[in-house]
């Protein structure tokens, strides 16, 4: 939601869900239909640019909302070599010419 | 007493992001596209008459090296089983992808072409790659899947990403 807003669409609907499945849960045809097509009503039928908040929630609890991408003590170690690692492969690349 | 008025909470991933980077090491925060308009246009058909595509940042052709990724317009009749999504950043603790329709509505737009609701699906989707370079995406990416959109004569193009 804030990034999209920052960044400013037309028309967006936003799925209140983790990231991963925009358009509805895995198996979930109902909210998967229900999605698009009221991305497809929004737009045909906006006069401006709108944001929108689907009613489709998460079915399990909501930990999610926190731990995603968290920093705290328990993965302090963890996230230093993550970033030294993805340091590494961005040089790597630039050395092999990898990049546009 | 009035009710408890429900608030939504949305995670706020630039914040999150930016936290999660800095305890990574890096020095500079990362910074996202901001634009102070946004072109707009209202289709001058009703849906039903409209064709429709999807742009999406699943990868259907991962032996490509991420880094020298650019657009590309696919035939929807080469629509992979499954996308690769290992390289994007989704919720992998909470959820998974292996349910294509989750991310990409290819049989949703089929039904619904059969159906009549919308005219039909656009010969090809289009893919666009997730890097840092808003040059890239703003001088070459998004250019070119407009030139492919107004090649295959697509009305609406739902931007639908991991």
């Amino acid at each position: 939601m804030d990034i999209v807003t920052h960044c400013k669409v037309p028309r967006y609907l936003h799925n209140n869900l983790p990231l991963g499945n925009p358009l509805g849960s895995p198996g979930d045809r109902e909210t998967q239909m229900k999605s698009v097509l009221e991305a497809l009503k929004l737009a045909v039928s906006s006069e401006h640019s709108v944001v929108q908040v689907s009613d489709a929630c998460w079915k399990g609890n909501d930990h999610w909302k926190e731990n995603y991408n968290k920093v705290d003590q328990s993965n302090h170690e963890e996230l230093l070599r993550l970033g030294k690692e993805n340091r590494r492969k961005r040089a790597e690349n630039k050395a092999r010419g990898l990049s546009r | 007493m009035k009710d408890q008025e429900f608030v939504p909470y949305f995670v706020p991933y630039m914040e999150r992001t930016r936290l999660f980077y800095r305890a990574q090491g890096f020095e500079k925060d990362y910074v996202w596209a901001h634009f102070e308009a946004t072109p707009f246009s209202k289709p001058e058909k009703p849906l039903e008459d409209c064709v429709v595509t999807v742009v999406t940042t699943a990868v259907a052709h991962p032996k490509i090296p991420k880094p020298t990724r650019k657009a590309e317009s696919i035939p929807f009749a080469e629509t992979p089983a499954q996308f690769d999504t290992s390289e994007l950043s989704w919720d992998k603790e909470t959820t998974h992808t292996e349910d294509r329709q989750s991310y990409f509505p290819l049989e949703v737009l089929n039904k619904l072409a059969g159906q009549g609701i919308i005219k039909s699906v656009s010969k090809r989707f289009h893919f666009v790659p997730t890097q840092y370079s808003q040059g890239a995406t703003i001088n070459d990416d998004a250019p070119a899947i407009a030139k492919a959109c107004r090649n295959d004569e697509v009305d609406i193009a739902l931007l639908i990403p991991l």
